[in-house]
């Protein structure tokens, strides 16, 4: 074992061994190991006679892999627990700081706790899931394919790694047992979501979904292990020790990053938001590589999903958008702004519980269905660049770059969540990473897409009128 | 072996710790007093490389608390004032994981831990799940924990607040003794009788502060005045004595006087000399009425109460 590596060996070995002490975590741990994937055994053979009394075989065939997925997820809800437990437990115990006083690094620490409420469970998870398949076995029940088997096998691993780095970085971050417990439901709803979505592509049987649902996990699970490493301060363990919503300071931490110590609203324009925008550069880079990517895969998609439209009477159909649309009337506009303000906020939500990632999810859907409409007009016998320039490029000079800069922004948001910092806490990173996508919502992408909305509200109809008519 | 320098911790605007220097050489205990929340613990912690120091510096055996905190770490052996030790564990285990924590051989971990068990008379619990030990107990071990790997700078916290008095005799002992190991002790306590007893140098912290730095009988002269002593006689005085011009008489009773000198190593044995050469059968000669106690009290009401703003 490399020399490095020892001191996370030790420090899982006792947690572990620790926890086998623990009848509190014993009997849970093998009550769901070795009890309840009999009584799935049971259910699966039940449910199988039933379906098969009403020719549903299928629904039965189902249900077998499905219930080998719950088997094996069960005993995962004791990592969490572990997890949560780890460091703000024996914080409260009082024993965390003879141990931040050994020679021990940070990540030697950290992963050895990582591994500790993961090894058990897992464990235990696996366990459960061979017992089950005996099961299955001996009562003659066809089991799950090899490919299928290895698929629960991987997720329910991914997933565990999911659920234990999370509840390590809440229980590094907490003040106390009580704020982890109560921080836990962070993990425990996505989780409940994802479980769901699974089993419902589990019954569907799609099951190359499910491995993008693995790389998915896996990508998270990697992102909140780097986020917990990032962001592990044995300073912040000893330091904070209460429980209190700092409305005052957290407005003040958000405030001086907006306004970026700017003194006007001059010098905020043309110092402090130039300064978020550089910054976020490498981010605005890749999102516009993605959105031009995303269009060449929207207009790919027309070859699977060919639709014919009429052409004969576009011009009337434009005529009709356009008396729609009056020229100047406010309210079209503002519906136009107001929706993509809030899809941008969407796409902030979904940003900040995947680090970013799931940011991109607008702005690739947006430049998607665009590159595939316009492929579709373009099979329809209106040529690309007409129906560019008709449809799209009036608005979209505005529209495009404020989608670019917002996405940026949530991406950028990610990274800073994801990247080390010794200087702030992580609630600090996340107060000012909120402000600097604050500050470019507000200074930019709103202007830009107010200017887009009343360009596609007012100019873009009466553009395409005048081209296709 | 411990040298601070403007030693500095700010928790957002709180300021703990505010420019703090200390030399503690090798072979020396250096007693940190102070009230409550004075910065004593966020001093060792800084010292361990647990908290990183605002501004200034620090170097532990030999080793930056700033940018080499895991050589200083395995370098210092820390009593900390949460002991809480690992319940379901037995002692032997936990020392063991303590030792393999600092990268100690098993044969070492196994003879050291018997060895310090011993010492502090816990050879006879040492299978017994820690969840079991009484306070005392306890301390004791996390004592031992902190010596486990032999280390050459000892930061202790409070060492024998939970002990009765004769485990408190037992660590004081042992820290006497480790001393004259060279090692190098810094005991933060309340306990200014253990403090009088161990101490080399005695730094008094207040508001993160340190108001008063030196050795027991400078810091006893700097809030007191000189020390005082008093000769008690066999039998009651006919007029006063005469204990020379080297010495300023400050009380005088029937059959005892005392005085107060800025030199007693000098001048004890003179005044002694003198009285007998007046006849004087001496009984006694004790310094009188200046304990640490009153001196640190003096030294703390010099300060005004408040909170630190950075």
């Amino acid at each position: 074992m490399p020399d490095d590596m020892r001191p996370v060996w030790i420090i899982a070995r006792r947690e572990v061994r620790d926890q086998f002490r623990d009848w509190r975590i014993i009997f849970p741990i093998i009550g769901l190991t070795l009890l309840f994937p009999f009584l799935m055994n049971f259910t699966a053979q039940q449910i199988l006679d039933f379906a098969r009394g009403y020719g549903a075989d299928i629904v039965g065939e189902r249900l077998v892999p499905f219930l080998m997925m719950i088997v094996g997820f069960f005993p995962l809800s004791a990592s969490l627990v572990i997890a949560l437990d780890t460091f703000v437990g024996e914080k409260e115990r009082g024993s965390i700081e003879p141990l931040l006083n050994t020679p021990l690094q940070d990540w030697q620490l950290y992963t050895g706790k990582l591994l500790a409420a993961i090894v058990p469970s897992l464990t235990g998870s696996f366990l459960g899931m061979a017992v089950y398949l005996g099961g299955l076995g001996m009562q003659r029940v066809p089991l799950p394919e090899l490919e299928l088997t290895l698929l629960i096998l991987v997720l329910t691993m991914v997933q565990a790694v999911v659920m234990v780095s999370g509840a390590v970085v809440v229980s590094s971050q907490a003040t106390s047992v009580r704020a982890a417990n109560l921080l836990s439901s962070f993990i425990i709803i996505p989780v409940a979501l994802l479980i769901q979505g699974e089993s419902v592509l589990m019954f569907w049987g799609t099951y190359a979904t499910l491995w993008w649902a693995v790389f998915g996990l896996l990508v998270l699970a990697v992102l909140l292990v780097r986020v917990g490493l990032a962001h592990f301060r044995r300073e912040e363990l000893l330091g904070r020790e209460i429980d209190v919503l700092n409305l005052r300071w957290g407005w003040r931490t958000f405030r001086q990053q907006f306004t970026g110590g700017a003194a006007n609203l001059r010098d905020w324009y043309f110092k402090s938001v130039p300064v978020a925008v550089t910054r976020m550069k490498p981010a605005v880079i890749l999102t516009s590589l993605f959105a031009l990517v995303s269009i060449g895969i929207g207009a790919a998609q027309f070859q699977y999903f060919q639709v014919d439209i009429p052409t004969t009477d576009l011009g009337g159909s434009l005529g009709q958008v356009v008396q729609l649309l009056p020229t100047l009337s406010a309210r079209p506009m503002l519906l136009i702004w107001l929706q993509n303000l809030r899809v941008q906020v969407i796409g902030l939500i979904l940003g900040v519980f995947s680090f970013g990632i799931l940011g991109f999810v607008p702005i690739l859907a947006g430049m998607g269905i665009s590159g595939y409409l316009i492929a579709l007009l373009a099979n329809n016998g209106i040529p690309a660049l007409t129906a560019i320039t008709a449809f799209l490029l009036p608005h979209s000079i505005f529209e495009i770059p404020g989608l670019i800069l917002a996405t940026a922004a949530v991406f950028q948001f990610g990274i800073l969540i994801a990247t080390s910092n010794t200087e702030k806490t992580i609630g600090e990173v996340a107060i000012t990473a909120l402000a600097d996508w604050a500050k470019i919502m507000v200074g930019l992408v709103m202007p830009l897409l107010l200017i887009g909305a009343a360009i596609e509200a007012w100019v873009t109809p009466q553009i395409a009128l005048l081209l296709l008519s | 072996m411990i040298l601070a320098e403007g030693l500095t911790k700010k928790f957002d605007d709180f300021l703990a710790v505010d420019g703090i220097h200390l030399d503690v050489p090798t072979g020396q205990v250096l007693t940190l007093l102070g009230p409550n929340g004075a910065g004593k613990t966020t001093t060792v912690r800084m010292l361990t490389s647990v908290l990183r120091p605002t501004s200034g510096t620090a170097r532990v055996a030999g080793f930056d608390v700033a940018t080499e905190p895991e050589r200083v770490r395995a370098s210092v052996g820390v009593l900390t004032e949460n002991h809480g030790l690992y319940r379901r564990m037995n002692a032997i285990e936990y020392l063991e994981f303590f030792g393999s924590l600092y990268g100690m051989s098993a044969g070492d971990r196994r003879k050291r831990s018997e060895l310090l068990l011993e010492q502090f008379g816990l050879a006879d619990a040492s299978y017994r799940r820690l969840g079991e030990y009484s306070k005392g107990m306890r301390q004791k071990l996390a004592l031992v924990r902190a010596m486990i790997h032999n280390p050459p700078v000892l930061l202790l916290d409070e060492p024998t607040s939970a002990m009765d008095p004769e485990s408190s005799r037992m660590v004081r002992d042992a820290i006497l003794s480790l001393r004259g190991n060279d090692r190098t002790i810094v005991v933060c306590t309340h306990n200014l009788a253990e403090a009088e007893v161990l101490a080399d140098q005695i730094a008094i912290i207040r508001r993160g502060r340190i108001i008063s730095y030196g050795g027991l009988a400078e810091i006893k002269r700097r809030f007191l005045g000189d020390p005082q002593f008093e000769i008690r006689f066999a039998a009651p005085l006919v007029g006063a004595p005469d204990p020379g011009e080297a010495v300023r008489v400050a009380a005088l009773g029937p059959d005892w006087f005392r005085y107060s000198t800025t030199d007693p190593n000098r001048q004890n044995p003179v005044v002694l000399r003198r009285m007998m050469e007046q006849g004087l059968a001496v009984v006694s000669l004790q310094e009188t009425g200046q304990s640490l106690e009153s001196a640190y009290l003096e030294a703390v009401n010099q300060v005004p109460d408040g909170v630190n703003h950075a």
